[in-house]
């Protein structure tokens, strides 16, 4: 019933780790600070937090989107066509604070970038 | 039947920014209903976009994407005027493709 | 008010405050952080304003004589008054009230006299904090923002007033005269700008960009159904942008008027490269030394404001072939005794206030003790409130939140309804009766700790800690999340995670605390009128651990 090349065993994962292995990783990814991540210190909704992924890595063939501490680590695998910007964003959602990771895969290496986004009860003010 | 995409594609120089909103539930799965009983995941498990009969845009999504999903990307090969279509197909089997004009 | 010699001596003091000659070409005139204060009044600065990690020990969290040390100022003079808590009853005698908007438009007028085309920006947080300006949706501090000749602003709790509110007064009120201006804020669809990000002034033949940063976490720390088609955001990559496209369309001086709070402004400062200042406000630091911070193109002066219409910023800068070489700040006081009331200011005044002023005079108790807000953790006016929320709405424990504005009250002094005003006047004012287990106390109470002590600013919303009545607790600000709460108690009892406990509160921001209860003005009014006199209170505080020697502890 899952759509054609959904890939389900990527979206069971349930860490970094293990969303690159799915994605035919042999070796842990590396952080690379030619991997740019954003993303929001502090969610203003954890229902919606803007998270974007941009690569400089020549060759970046896909983007994941990977939040640690969601039920399915996974959020968005991108597929990135030759002619498309290695550069997308969209909206996830975040049940608690967590790191947020982008992971690239370039050829067969896998890099990525992290961040913690926290998601707050809020109110107070100066 | 899903109400349409908004979709805003806009070229600048050689290349085209397009920035999606999509209507849809992507229920996580992991709710509970009023009488305390789950609400199965229904969500949106792939994307993409189509400019000039190349594929610009291709994605997968888990149950994390956001309700009404946003998606932006950008792409070399098209021009004010082209169609840039997207298409989506989620775990009901359920789909959709609208298309707009960059501008 | 006042001592005799004080009056004597005032001309002469005015002189030393207030005449400051003019440096430069390029002149910014600063307030932040009035909280719709029109009239002058008493404020007390904190005696508690803890730094963490990294920004342990420096300014702005520097309390008492640290601070007059690190200014190089004298105590008991008319300054030290106005930046600490020091001997704060007999020098609010000595030097009188502080702020007003007549008397701010005095000062406004003589220095932009002595400055040609000086700019009057304003930081935000100025249509919120009185009863007026809640009764009028903001309206009284818009028209006398205009007759201050206010000419750029950004904000925070001025978005309270919600989308159409905001929208109406700029593109109306403020329209061919005030500047609105804030990066950060974009429409929640396709992240459109809603205000403009930056304006490019000419000056003396000097064109200068003020940029503008709204507070960046304005939907969480205030209700997000407010302004629920836009976010906000520290969006530190696009101030950068934004800088770079200021600068290509001719900006040869970069000023950022920011509501980031100032630990915030502090990194960003060592971050964002082409700002030559930022003019900064929220955390009702009263800094009178600015910081100069290095970055990878340079450096960045990094100034705070205060709060409540107290202080004007006044900054100089010598702006040669696109660069600044030399600059002069002055943080001034603005003492009502030293200088006289603007007259179509005080008019403008009273004509906003005529229809309410028997209402806001009527007197609903006298105080035996100062009341005051300001500190990390607890204020005694914050303590009248939990014990009013515990009293009114039959609570075991209250929370208050950790708001900076809030005016203070001498021994003596009637408590007014427009004082109590100006405690609460917000426009989600109801209280909260809730059957709270005690990990959610916890909870509560780590994650407020958290937006206070996290070692990396950008994380910080820049308030004070929940004010708490009737639970006891330890805290350690330096320790990890999760760690900095210890040791609850309830009447000498540990809080059991598991137990159910009925807390007051207010200020709910989520939208199902809309109309919950009674609004808390009514809650402390009713406790006022019950007790009459409030005897001197001591604010419950938790026992910190690890601050030993830390010189934002007065
Ligand atoms: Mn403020
Ligand atoms: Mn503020």
């Amino acid at each position: 019933e899952n759509a054609p090349g959904w890939n389900k065993v990527a979206f069971e994962s349930k860490s970094l780790a293990d969303v690159a292995k799915a994605l035919g990783a042999t070796s842990a990814p590396l952080e690379s600070k030619e991997l740019v991540l954003q993303a929001p210190e502090i969610a203003e909704n954890g229902n919606v937090v803007r998270v974007g992924a941009q690569s400089n890595l020549a060759n970046t063939a896909q983007i994941a989107l990977v939040v640690e501490k969601n039920p399915s680590a996974l959020a968005a695998l991108f597929d990135i066509p030759a002619g498309t910007d290695a550069s997308v964003s969209t909206n996830l959602k975040m049940g608690q604070s967590s790191n947020v990771y982008a992971l690239a895969k370039v050829g067969d290496k896998f890099f990525y970038a992290v961040k913690e986004v926290k998601v707050t009860l809020g109110g107070c003010g100066g | 039947m899903s109400d349409p995409m908004r979709i805003r594609a806009q070229a600048q120089g050689d290349k085209v920014t397009a920035r999606v909103l999509v209507s849809h539930e992507m229920e996580s799965g992991q709710r509970k209903d009023a009488a305390g009983k789950i609400v199965p995941a229904w969500f949106i498990q792939s994307i993409s976009a189509t400019c000039n009969g190349k594929t610009v845009m291709s994605a997968q999504w888990g149950t994390a994407v956001s309700k009404n999903p946003f998606v932006q990307f950008s792409f070399r090969g098209g021009k004010a005027g082209d169609k840039l279509a997207v298409s989506w197909v989620d775990n009901r089997g359920d789909k959709r493709t609208d298309e707009a004009v960059i501008s | 008010a006042g001592f005799p010699l004080q009056r004597e001596a005032g001309a002469a003091q005015a002189a030393g405050l207030y005449e400051l000659p003019r440096r430069g070409n390029v002149h910014l005139l600063h307030m932040t952080d009035c909280h719709a204060q029109l009239l002058p009044i008493y404020f007390r600065e904190p005696s508690v304003n803890l730094g963490v990690g990294a920004m342990g020990g420096q300014v702005p969290h520097l309390v008492g004589e640290h601070l007059l040390k690190a200014a190089s100022l004298k105590s008991g003079t008319a300054e030290a008054h106005a930046l600490t808590s020091l001997n704060f009853e007999r020098a609010a005698h000595q030097y009188g009230k502080v702020g007003g908007f007549a008397h701010l438009a005095t000062l406004v007028r003589r220095l932009k006299a002595g400055r040609p085309g000086a700019l009057l920006l304003d930081g935000g947080d100025t249509w919120q904090g009185s009863a007026t300006a809640l009764w009028t949706q903001g309206q009284d501090m818009v028209d006398a923002a205009k007759l201050l000749g206010v000419d750029v602003m950004t904000g925070h709790w001025d978005f309270t007033y919600g989308e159409e509110r905001i929208k109406k007064i700029v593109e109306q009120d403020f329209a061919g005269k005030v500047d609105f201006v804030a990066q950060n804020v974009q429409t929640s669809d396709f992240g459109d700008p809603v205000f403009k990000p930056y304006v490019i002034k000419e000056m003396n033949g000097v064109a200068v960009a003020i940029v503008g940063q709204a507070f960046p976490y304005t939907p969480i720390a205030n209700p997000a159904w407010q302004t629920p088609n836009w976010t906000f955001g520290i969006r530190e990559s696009e101030m950068q942008d934004t800088v770079n496209e200021a600068r290509a369309k001719g900006a040869q001086a970069v000023v950022l008027l920011s509501h980031n709070g100032m630990d915030v402004d502090l990194k960003m400062a060592s971050r964002v490269t082409g700002i030559d200042a930022i003019l900064g406000g929220h955390t009702h630091d009263g800094v009178p030394v600015p910081v100069i911070v290095k970055n990878a193109g340079g450096q960045t002066i990094v100034t705070n404001a205060g709060s409540n219409g107290k202080f004007l910023g006044v900054l100089d800068l010598d702006v040669r072939d696109k660069k600044v070489v030399g600059f002069n700040y002055r943080l001034l006081p603005v003492f009502s005794n030293l200088l006289p009331a603007d007259a179509a200011m005080r008019s403008l005044i009273s004509t906003i206030r005529a229809p309410y002023e028997a209402k806001l005079s009527e007197k609903l108790a006298v105080t035996e003790g100062t009341l005051f807000r300001r500190g990390n953790f607890n204020g005694t006016f914050d303590q009248v409130i939990l014990d009013a929320l515990m009293d009114v709405r039959g609570a075991e424990i209250a929370f208050s939140p950790g708001f900076r504005w809030g005016t203070s009250l001498l021994p003596g002094q009637a408590i007014t309804r427009e004082h109590v005003m100006d405690q609460t006047a917000i426009t989600y004012p109801w209280t909260t009766l809730t059957d709270m287990r005690g990990e959610m106390i916890k909870t509560i109470l780590e994650d407020v700790g958290d937006n206070l002590f996290n070692p990396d600013p950008y994380y910080q919303q820049g308030g004070d800690m929940v004010r708490v009545g009737g639970l006891t607790y330890t805290c350690e600000p330096g320790a990890r999340m999760g760690a900095r709460i210890q040791n609850m108690r309830l009447n000498g009892r540990l809080i059991e995670a598991d137990k159910t406990y009925k807390v007051a509160g207010w200020a709910p921001v989520a939208e199902a605390g809309k109309n919950a209860g009674p609004p808390v003005w009514e809650v402390v009014e009713s406790y006022l009128k019950a007790k009459k006199v409030i005897k001197p209170v001591r604010p419950n505080t938790p026992d910190l651990v690890g601050v030993a020697g830390n010189p934002g502890l007065a």
